[in-house]
């Protein structure tokens, strides 16, 4: 493996090598997976893998611990008319949810993800963010998706947002940390990269792209961003971090998409729930439709796949 | 309860997908298409037409000579002097864009006819070839009675009959480049496609047919070399338009010196692709990748000299390299097939000569490993490192993917390398400053400077080369020129 | 027994919908023997204010369009315009016009819409320029449409005015509100369905009926209409009412009935120029002797 001459060090010199991007290049080389066409065996491989790579997600002030097990039912037994299909990846909750998301999971190995840090907007002090975190975790969460602070970041104090990602990752434990960019408020696709680059270097074990509340947000630029992010750092250190696109990605076809696009960048190592995941609410149907007719011939009908 | 994992770490090959063959329909034999009618050769003489990506028999084509070409000549000059220069422009226009709609409405039949004859992956045919070559004749269609604006206070009249000669590389595109602008402009045509690629002339035949056009307006001639002689030395012919190698362009040359007939000539290319250290890399590396491997490498403006700014040129060989394991090579009907089989038997030979010349001249070869079909023409992408400029990889024009890639360390230093050629049609230059981009789009002695992106083309857009790359311009206001006599 | 024919409601055009006027009026249009024809929207000040906000919000997307993809939207107007043209011409007749005229009309009107779908993708080409400036940048100059575009169509001349004086506007980038022939509004509706079945996207051509003294008035006066083209003689009394604005006035005097009645400048005169400074670093290349 190869390393870098020099290792970066300040949140300033890990800004300064993230490359230039232009748009219009990586708007081409994205149609470019999204020409790709994905039949029979491989499209079968394909929506299994999609599928157990889910982070089912409910993030709405109106949960209610009859949602949550309803949902977490759901995780476990997506389709179970259909033999052989794998679970979802993880439930994603609120901290105040983790316990019921807990004890609904029991003897499962389904992973519990928690937001915290103030999610979305992340707009409150180190402390709350570090409580929040830590109460996640006490209650049962293995991973943590934390959002970064946007505002600090684009008004350039890199060093504050590298250094709260350090102590939400250190508040983490053993649970693993998503850290979230939110990427419709970056803009640029410059931002994201160096923003990824940050969040890498302070110890990220999964990117994420956004919250979903807001527009756009997993779109395949950014994430194709990201990627090249993960992979420029694998290249050069020879450490593996995770991608989670999340928000805007309800289709199968647009999972595939992903999918290869993953496979295309980094390679048959990451196509693993270890490393890839998807943040979605309404994906896991979608996709065992695409199972279902993939296997019969015939085209399906939602009224055939329970919402919960 | 149990947690159920696909395997991990198994690679995910995708399953083949080829489009559909069953929609075209291809004659067992074609004939020559002069004055509205299919005709036999007088000579009586066929020859095949094959899959290059699996040497399977497509057709039997016709191949002209002479007398042909004569009847040919004179089919368009009747329909020059009798229909089409008694039409108003709009009129004109009209039929053009009827032609334009027609191919629209067949385009996928016409690129798996392309993909099939010529071995272009049908990505690429799908995406490019065709929808570029049915834009064209939109283009041209609108310029049909707008040409007092192309040519303010001058007297506009046709030149009368165009002799048109087409290379296999883009055998429909490079049809449009050339019939479109012609017809807007007034003239008629004769036109020969190459011997390995005429189906889809052909078929544009039959599409200029079934849009109802005059008689004779447009002739396609199907033949070799000697049909090419045929079309370039009749007397009746008023202009000559070449695409092609730059042997055959001076031929051409030579043979219509002393006479009145105008010429524009689209030859060959050796065009430098640079990559300087601010440039956004990753894109870079698509565009080194898109410049170089696109359509096999057959491509006269393809970007065969890569030169790349020495602080950053170990990790763009990297990238590069890593990028092309990722390329699929292979069936070109297959949709997930990035680069396609070579032309043909006699293309692949060359370009393996060269292969070979690179290697004795002491250049590091680097290709991906990948499986290259059992039967049919192929090639894997070929990177050539440690290259100086006096290597003959670096100066001759190789037309398959073979890339050669040099440092440079200045500005200075490499614009000198790049107009160090006798060549001169295109360039690109890849850096994030804006004023490095317009200083070097003024060194460079090329037709077509690309900055950030490679390999674009768009029918407004005028393309062509300085110095052994050729003369005129086609595409844009400035492919009327080529057509039009001007008082 | 003889079948009765079901007759047509004439609206007004917005934002890709065909509502009726707001306002509930009507002015009843008749043929030459003074039989009613239609009752037609008087359209109210209101409904040219909705027409400005749904042009206003058409004209990022139809601006940002690349200048092909406008013309092949416009050229598919002439295609759906020529397959409904007995209807233009059983129209035109209604309202007094000889078979022959209406069928030339119509054919010209076709053929107009044509020949602006070629200018498209060229009229940039032509009215741009590069200029050699005395210091070390590159200098050009492009056209950018003005944006929302009033346009009060000509009395005399039904559809071939109305072609006349809109697509040309329309293929520059631009969107428009049009006020159709006050007499003459038949052919304008019904175009107005041509456009919504060929691709135009819904707020481009709005399209409305009544009287220039109420509508032409209020796009005239509106701060948010960038624009006003129509007859030089229409516009004498609306040339105040823009000035709050500095709305441009582009009026033409032509007889659209005449084939050479089009050309570049009727694209062009509805255009910004915008020019753009660059710096040339100018390094290297001196040994080369070019």
């Amino acid at each position: 493996m190869r390393t870098d001459k020099e290792k970066p060090v300040s949140p300033s010199e890990i800004i300064a090598k993230s490359p230039q991007i232009d748009k219009v290049g990586v708007e081409e080389r994205v149609a470019r997976f999204q020409t790709r066409s994905i039949k029979n065996e491989s499209k079968m491989q394909g929506l299994k893998m999609a599928l157990s790579m889910i982070d089912l997600t409910t993030l709405e002030g109106k949960d209610t611990p009859g949602k949550v097990m309803q949902m977490c039912y759901k995780a476990a037994h997506l389709h179970d008319q259909f033999p052989d299909l794998p679970t979802v990846a993880a439930v994603c909750v609120y901290p105040s949810m983790v316990k019921i998301a807990h004890e609904a999971l029991i003897g499962s190995n389904i992973q519990i993800a928690s937001v915290a840090t103030a999610f979305p907007s992340g707009q409150s002090t180190l402390e709350i963010k570090l409580n929040d975190t830590k109460f996640a975790v006490d209650q049962g969460a293995t991973e943590i998706d934390m959002v970064i602070s946007r505002g600090k970041f684009l008004s350039g104090e890199y060093n504050f947002v590298f250094d709260e990602i350090c102590a939400v990752k250190e508040a983490c434990g053993k649970a693993r940390l998503k850290v979230i960019l939110e990427t419709g408020e970056l803009v640029t696709l410059e931002n994201v990269r160096k923003a990824s680059d940050l969040a890498i270097h302070a110890g990220a074990d999964f990117i994420k792209t956004s919250t979903g509340k807001i527009q756009p947000a997993a779109t395949m630029q950014i994430t194709y961003v990201m990627l090249m992010a993960i992979k420029d750092h694998f290249n050069a250190t020879g450490k593996m971090v995770g991608m989670k696109p999340a928000g805007g990605i309800s289709t199968a076809k647009l999972a595939l998409h992903n999918l290869v696009m993953v496979n295309e960048i980094l390679g048959p190592k990451w196509l693993d729930n270890q490393w890839f995941r998807f943040g979605a609410s309404s994906l896991a149907n979608d996709i065992l439709m695409q199972i279902l007719k993939t296997d019969t011939g015939l085209y399906q009908s939602a009224d055939y796949f329970t919402i919960d | 309860m149990k947690s159920k994992k696909t395997e991990s770490s198994t690679s995910w090959l995708y399953s083949p997908s080829p489009e559909s063959t069953a929609h075209i329909s291809l004659r067992e034999s074609y004939d020559l298409y002069i004055n509205g009618k299919w005709e036999k050769p007088i000579s009586g003489k066929y020859f095949d037409s094959i899959n290059p990506a699996n040497e399977k028999h497509l057709a039997k084509i016709a191949h002209a000579d002479q007398a042909d070409i004569d009847k040919a000549v004179k089919a368009a000059r009747k329909a020059y002097d009798t229909a089409w220069s008694k039409l108003s422009g709009s009129e004109r226009a009209k039929y053009i864009y009827r032609i334009a709609r027609i191919m629209q409405e067949r385009a996928r039949e016409l690129a798996v006819i392309e993909s099939l004859d010529g071995g272009k992956p049908i990505r690429e045919s799908r995406d490019i070839d065709i929808p570029l070559a049915c834009n064209h004749f939109f283009y041209y269609a609108g310029w049909a009675d707008k040409l007092e604006y192309a040519f303010p206070t001058r007297k506009v009249e046709a030149l009368g009959v165009a002799g048109q000669i087409i290379p296999w590389n883009f055998p429909l595109l490079m049809a449009a480049w050339k019939i479109a602008p012609a017809l807007a402009t007034g003239n008629t045509v004769v036109l020969k496609p190459a011997e390995t690629t005429s189906l889809t002339a052909l078929k544009l035949a039959e599409i200029i047919h079934d849009a109802g056009l005059p008689p004779g307006v447009v002739n396609i001639v199907t033949g070799f070399g000697d049909t090419g002689a045929a079309i370039v030395n009749h007397p009746d012919i008023n202009k000559i338009a070449f695409t092609g190698s730059t042997n055959v362009g001076k031929i051409i040359q030579k043979a219509i010196a002393g006479t009145s007939k105008k010429a524009t000539l689209e030859l060959g290319g050796k065009s430098a692709n640079i990559i300087f250290d601010d440039a956004p890399i990753d894109q870079a590396v698509e565009g080194i990748v898109n410049g170089i491997f696109f359509n096999q490498g057959h491509v006269c403006c393809a970007g065969s000299r890569l030169y790349v700014q020495e602080s950053v040129a170990e990790k763009v060989i990297q990238k590069l390299k890593d990028r092309i394991q990722t390329l699929y090579v292979g069936d070109p009907l297959d949709k997930n097939t990035d680069i396609g089989a070579i032309n043909s038997k006699e293309q692949l030979q060359t370009i393996d000569k060269y292969i070979k010349i690179g290697i004795k001249e002491g250049a590091e070869i680097y290709q991906p490993a990948c499986n290259l079909p059992k039967k049919g023409f192929y090639c894997p992408p070929t990177l050539f490192t440690n290259v100086a400029q006096s290597n003959l990889i670096v100066q001759e024009e190789i037309f398959g993917p073979v890339l050669t890639v040099q440092t440079f360390r200045t500005v200075d230093e490499v614009i000198q390398k790049a107009n160090n050629t006798p060549f001169g049609l295109a360039a690109g230059v890849w850096t994030d400053k804006g004023s490095r981009i317009f200083n070097l789009t003024t060194k460079l002695r090329a037709g077509v400077v690309w900055a950030n992106t490679y390999n674009k083309f768009d029918p407004s857009s005028p393309f062509g080369g300085y110095k052994e790359s050729g003369f005129g311009r086609e595409g844009g206001v400035h492919g009327l020129s080529a057509y039009v006599k001007l008082s | 027994m003889e079948r009765l024919e079901i007759l047509k409601t004439y609206k007004i055009y917005i934002g890709g919908q065909f509502p009726r006027t707001e306002s509930g009026r009507y002015y009843v249009i008749s043929d030459k023997k003074g039989n009613p024809l239609a009752n037609i929207c008087l359209a109210s000040r209101k409904d040219a204010r909705n027409a400005v906000v749904a042009a206003r919000k058409a004209c990022g997307s139809w601006s940002e369009k690349t200048a092909f993809n406008r013309g092949q939207i416009l050229y598919r107007i002439a295609e759906m315009l020529e397959g409904r043209k007995e209807q233009f011409v059983a129209e035109l007749i209604k309202l007094g016009s000889t078979q022959k005229a209406a069928e030339k009309e119509v054919e010209l009107s076709i053929d107009r819409i044509v020949y602006y779908a070629g200018w498209a993708d060229k009229y940039q080409q032509i009215s741009s320029t590069v200029n050699p400036v005395s210091s070390s940048h590159f200098n050009f100059s492009v056209l950018e449409p003005m944006g929302v575009v009033g346009v009060s169509c000509p009395q005399d001349s039904s559809l071939l005015g109305l072609v006349s004086t809109i697509i040309p506007v329309i293929t520059g980038g631009n969107t428009v509100v049009a006020l159709a022939s006050e007499s003459l509004p038949l052919c304008a509706i019904t175009f107005a369905e041509v456009l919504n079945s060929s691709d135009v996207p819904g707020g481009v051509v709005n399209i409305l009926t009544g009287t220039q003294k109420e509508v032409v008035a209020t796009l005239a006066s509106h701060m948010d209409v960038n624009a006003l083209v129509g007859n030089t003689k229409d516009f004498n009394s609306f040339s105040e009412a823009a000035v709050d604005n500095l709305k441009r006035l582009i009026s033409f005097d032509a007889d659209w009935t005449k084939p050479e009645a089009h050309g570049l400048h009727f694209v062009s005169d509805v255009q910004e120029v915008k020019t753009t400074w660059h710096p040339i670093e100018n390094i290297g290349g001196a040994s080369s002797s070019y």
